[in-house]
């Protein structure tokens, strides 16, 4: 019994380790209303709600200044939770003065602020999320967000790819099927080999441990 | 875009490259970091033990393509997907074309398909009227400058930012600064109003996985999410060297690629897609999948026993990172589509000899590509191998033919060799170098001196050499090699008084030749199997128990290549393996297994740096060796910064492309300078000439010598 704590303890730091070298944040939350908070405290705390996102305060070309105004409020999309829990983030973002979404992604390809996403598993070796997408919801709001804020239950981190084979296999059997590996944020080094952050998909990476 | 039409234009061409003063900072910093980069992804891990998992999955899938094909077609039709098959560049392309008129898509977004590159698909979808934008932003880039990629990985790593910025400024119609955070924000802008408009969306694919139909996609910046999401149409060109039985292989090569290709443990987006995934903007919300699998030249090469291994590559573009050729001139003279070492093979299979011809003879052999393969493939010999096919369809050049008749017949070549001492005497200065170069050597070799010929080489003085009289501890056979038997002399004689002091018995068997590797690089297939084998019979007779060089590059060629070149006849196969069985190096020789200690030298203190020849430090493997008998010889040893690359000599290279051989030797001399060292040692007289001659033209007082000869100098003598 120890054993297997230390040995998921072990996984769990190797994996933040290794999430944090690919410049990923990493807390711990006691409590899923913990991450929640988390979420909605990241707009005050790190600007990720400015509504102009990144990118408009730039000369731009006409067409794409204009899809830039088609942002107009403060949003967090969380089409992945099951509806208990996405009760409980409406009433958080209420409070806050955010619109918070679960379908509908396509009326905001502009952008969004926030997605707000579950792991399925994580892998320990590379700092790996894996996030079964078969909806395009879902989907897209690991793209279009700014800032993606994804919660992993310890429980689900394994050592490496090969450890998550068997469960992969039963996203890939049960087609059709979108499963996608995040690891940090998109980035690119494109001009000159310099890094860049946040090149198509979002500026930041959060990831969320949560006990469970 | 390789266009030069003979080898004269190729090397204006490279002249370009040389004076582009970015683009070789740019390159000369990332094949820096590059290797650091690496070497942190890797440190968990045995590199070889997931180098031989990547070779071994992708070797079992070339006797089963076909059921592979069927298998990966029916798994991927069954989940929704159309599957194509396309057998060449045209193909490809007229289906793709026939895709978007049917779904009635004018709009297409890609992600970077190298594959898309190889068939030129953009100019038959635009030739239509189709409008294409790539979203990978350094294909963004290079679209806009309608220039190829010039690396696989990195397609604009030739341009600085202000390159981009004023490009930018052009797409914008604003003006924008030359600053790389903002430029990449732009693009994000930019690039999404496409995404928003497209009708189709066309990727490449990294594995096409044929037990779940899946294809899986690599990549950083998150384009290829959105690429194979927002359009109600998608179209995965791959090749189908991209098959794989299982997940688990795609995972095995996952495993590699993406540290070997940037240093990252994995990159940040890996997609794996399994049929007509929903799409809410289309007809029924299913997305229309098409998947083409393309041919191209591949299923010959999958059949053939030497290119086979091609199918190995998985596009990591490592193989271009490490080349000391690629540092110098770019991407863009390094391949036509595909770059680097991979390049100058494929550039042949997919897009022909006469795009090949020029820029296959331009690998130094310095092995680097192949020893950072992700797929353990044998990149330097398969370069030659095409250049042996090129010139056997196309005609041997003059000088190659010549050089094959003269090697041929040792005789002929070594009275040659005598008499060219003759022929030299007017232009010989009297410090044992050439002033003035004879007709025959191109006016670029003017970068180093040359050496002469000695007045008697080794073959001569060899019987007059005191061998040790009392029982000897082993017994060894002297292969010398021509530089050190006509050029160098002193270096074998060295050696000798060293074996000598240490009870060792010598013998030189005189029908010893060259040891070929020059015919090889020339593309001489023939005669250098026939000067392989006239090798192996001259020590078929001697009873020894090592046969030991000097010449790192003679070692490397006599066991990596000779049981290759003689592998037809197994009764000769047999006398080579145990010919080349016994072959080792200098170092390893003296250090390894006469065990040579401090205790028997005599040291000065002298300050001494050491340039690894490529065939010792990667043909052969060895690295400490040398260096510690340079430390137990009491010399004050200084490690040189990237004292493992290649010091542009190269053999017949250097006289083919005498520019970029001087280029990787001053970068190589610079490095060695910065020690502070007043001898500079290596293992190979190939590199001794070039370091030499570079060294004397600087006016250096750097002395070069074989490891050899220091040692020899400063051996305790016995009582
Ligand atoms: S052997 Fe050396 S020069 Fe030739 S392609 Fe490979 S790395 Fe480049
Ligand atoms: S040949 Fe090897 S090193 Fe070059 S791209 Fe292919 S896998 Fe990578």
């Amino acid at each position: 019994m120890t054993d297997n704590k230390d040995r998921q303890n072990a996984l769990s730091s190797r994996f933040s380790e290794k999430a944090k070298a690919v410049s990923a944040f990493v807390s711990e939350v006691p409590t899923f209303e913990a991450a929640l908070a988390y979420c909605l405290d990241l707009c005050g705390r790190r600007g990720a709600c400015r509504i102009r996102i990144s990118g408009c305060d730039e000369q731009l070309s006409p067409p794409t200044d204009s899809l830039c105004e088609m942002k107009q409020e403060k949003i967090v999309a969380a089409p992945g939770l099951d509806p208990a829990q996405y009760a409980k983030l409406q009433d958080a973002c209420a409070v806050s003065g955010f619109t918070c979404i679960k379908s509908g992604m396509r009326e905001h390809l502009s952008g969004v602020d926030i997605g707000f996403t579950i792991a399925n598993l994580a892998i320990a070796e590379t700092g790996t999320l894996v996030i079964n997408c078969p909806g395009e919801e879902l989907r897209l709001a690991t793209m279009l967000s700014e800032y993606h804020v994804c919660v992993v239950y310890r429980s689900t981190i394994v050592e490496d790819a090969f450890a998550a084979e068997q469960h992969l296999l039963k996203y890939l059997h049960k087609t059709p099927d979108y499963t996608a590996f995040i690891t940090g944020a998109s980035r690119t080094a494109d001009i000159e080999r310099v890094l860049a952050l946040g090149v198509h998909g979002p500026l930041e990476l959060h990831i969320l441990l949560l006990e469970d | 875009m390789q266009e030069a039409k003979n080898l004269k234009e190729y090397r204006q061409e490279m002249q370009e490259s040389l004076d582009n003063n970015f683009l070789r900072q740019a390159l000369d910093t990332f094949a820096v970091a590059y290797r650091a980069g690496r070497a942190r992804a890797f440190s968990e891990f045995e590199v070889d033990r997931l180098v031989t998992d990547v070779a071994d999955a992708k070797d079992a899938v070339l006797s089963q393509l076909n059921e592979l094909f069927l298998q990966f077609k029916k798994n991927a039709e069954v989940a929704g997907v159309k599957v194509h098959f396309a057998k060449d560049a045209a193909e490809a392309n007229a289906l793709i074309v026939g895709i978007a008129k049917e779904t009635g898509s004018k709009k297409i977004i890609k992600s970077k398909s190298m594959t898309a590159e190889e068939t030129l698909l953009n100019h038959a979808l635009e030739d239509q009227g189709l409008v294409v934008t790539e979203t990978d932003l350094g294909e963004w880039i290079i679209q806009l400058r309608h220039e190829g990629p010039s690396h696989m990985v990195m397609p604009a790593i030739h341009l600085s930012r202000y390159q981009v910025g004023d490009l930018f400024t052009d797409v914008t119609g604003a003006k924008q600064e030359p600053d790389i955070e903002k430029l990449v924000k732009v693009a994000r802008r930019e690039l999404r109003s496409k995404f928003v408009e497209a009708d189709m969306g066309i990727t490449g694919a990294n594995f096409a996985i044929a037990d779940t139909g899946t294809i899986g996609l690599v990549t950083n910046e998150g384009n290829a999410r959105l690429v194979t999401t927002l359009p109600r149409v998608h179209v995965a060109l791959m090749g189908i060297d991209k098959l794989v039985p299982s997940l688990k292989d795609a995972l095995k090569i996952l495993k590699v690629l993406p540290r070997n290709a940037t240093g990252q443990n994995i990159t940040s987006y890996v997609t794996w897609i399994t049929g007509a995934n929903e799409c809410l903007s289309a007809a029924g919300k299913k997305k229309e999948i098409h998947f083409i699998v393309l041919d191209n030249g591949r299923l010959e090469m999958a059949k053939d026993p030497l290119f086979s291994q091609v199918f190995r590559c998985v596009r990591c573009g490592a193989c271009a990172n490490v080349c000391p050729v690629y540092r110098l001139v770019g991407g863009h003279k390094m391949g036509h589509i595909y770059i680097g070492a991979i390049g100058l093979i494929l550039t042949y299979f997919f897009h022909g000899p006469e795009k090949a011809k020029n820029i296959v003879q331009n690998c130094i052999n310095c092995e680097a590509c192949k020893d950072i393969c992700a797929g353990g493939i044998d990149l330097p010999r398969l370069i030659k191998q095409v250049h042996v096919r090129i010139q056997d369809q196309a005609g041997h050049p003059l000088p190659s033919l010549l050089l094959g008749q003269v090697m041929k017949n040792r005789k002929l070549f070594h009275t040659l060799l005598r008499t060219a001492k003759w022929a030299q005497k007017p232009v010989a200065g009297n410090d044992g170098f050439m002033r003035h170069l004879p007709m025959i050597f191109f006016k670029e070799h003017d970068f180093k001196a040359l050496p002469t010929v000695a007045e008697k080489p080794f073959r001569d003085r060899f019987p007059e050499l005191p061998q040790p009289i009392a029982k000897p501890r082993l017994r060894v056979g002297l292969f010398s090699g021509c530089v050190q038997d006509f050029v160098y002399p002193e270096q074998m004689e060295a050696a000798f008084q060293l074996f000598a002091e240490n009870q060792v018995a010598m013998s030189f068997p005189m029908a010893q030749s060259c040891c070929g590797l020059p015919l090889q690089m020339m593309g001489e297939a023939k005669t250098s199997r026939d000067v392989a084998l006239q090798n192996v019979r001259a020590f078929e007779k001697e009873n020894v128990d090592y046969i030991v060089t000097l010449c790192a590059s003679c070692a490397s060629h006599l066991k990596h290549n000779y049981p290759v070149l003689l592998a037809d006849d197994p009764k000769i196969l047999e006398k080579t393996t145990a010919f080349t069985a016994k072959v080792v190096d200098f170092s390893t020789f003296a250090h390894d297994i006469l065990g040579l200690t401090a205790e028997n030298f005599l040291g000065d203190g002298k300050r001494a740096t050491f340039h690894s020849p490529c065939h010792l430090c990667r043909g052969l493997g060895v690295h400490e060796a040398p260096r510690e008998l340079i430390r137990a010889a009491g010399l004050d040893y200084q490690e040189a910064e990237e004292s493992e690359v290649c010091c542009g000599f190269g053999g017949t290279f250097s006289a083919k492309f005498p520019e970029l051989s001087a280029a990787l030797l001053n970068k190589k001399l610079d490095n060695v300078e910065k020690t502070g060292a007043e001898i500079l040692l290596t293992d190979c007289p190939g590199c001794v000439m070039q370091l030499k001659g570079g060294l004397q033209k600087r006016g250096s007082k750097i002395i070069v010598q074989h490891t050899a000869e220091a040692l020899t100098a400063r051996l305790k003598k016995e009582k």
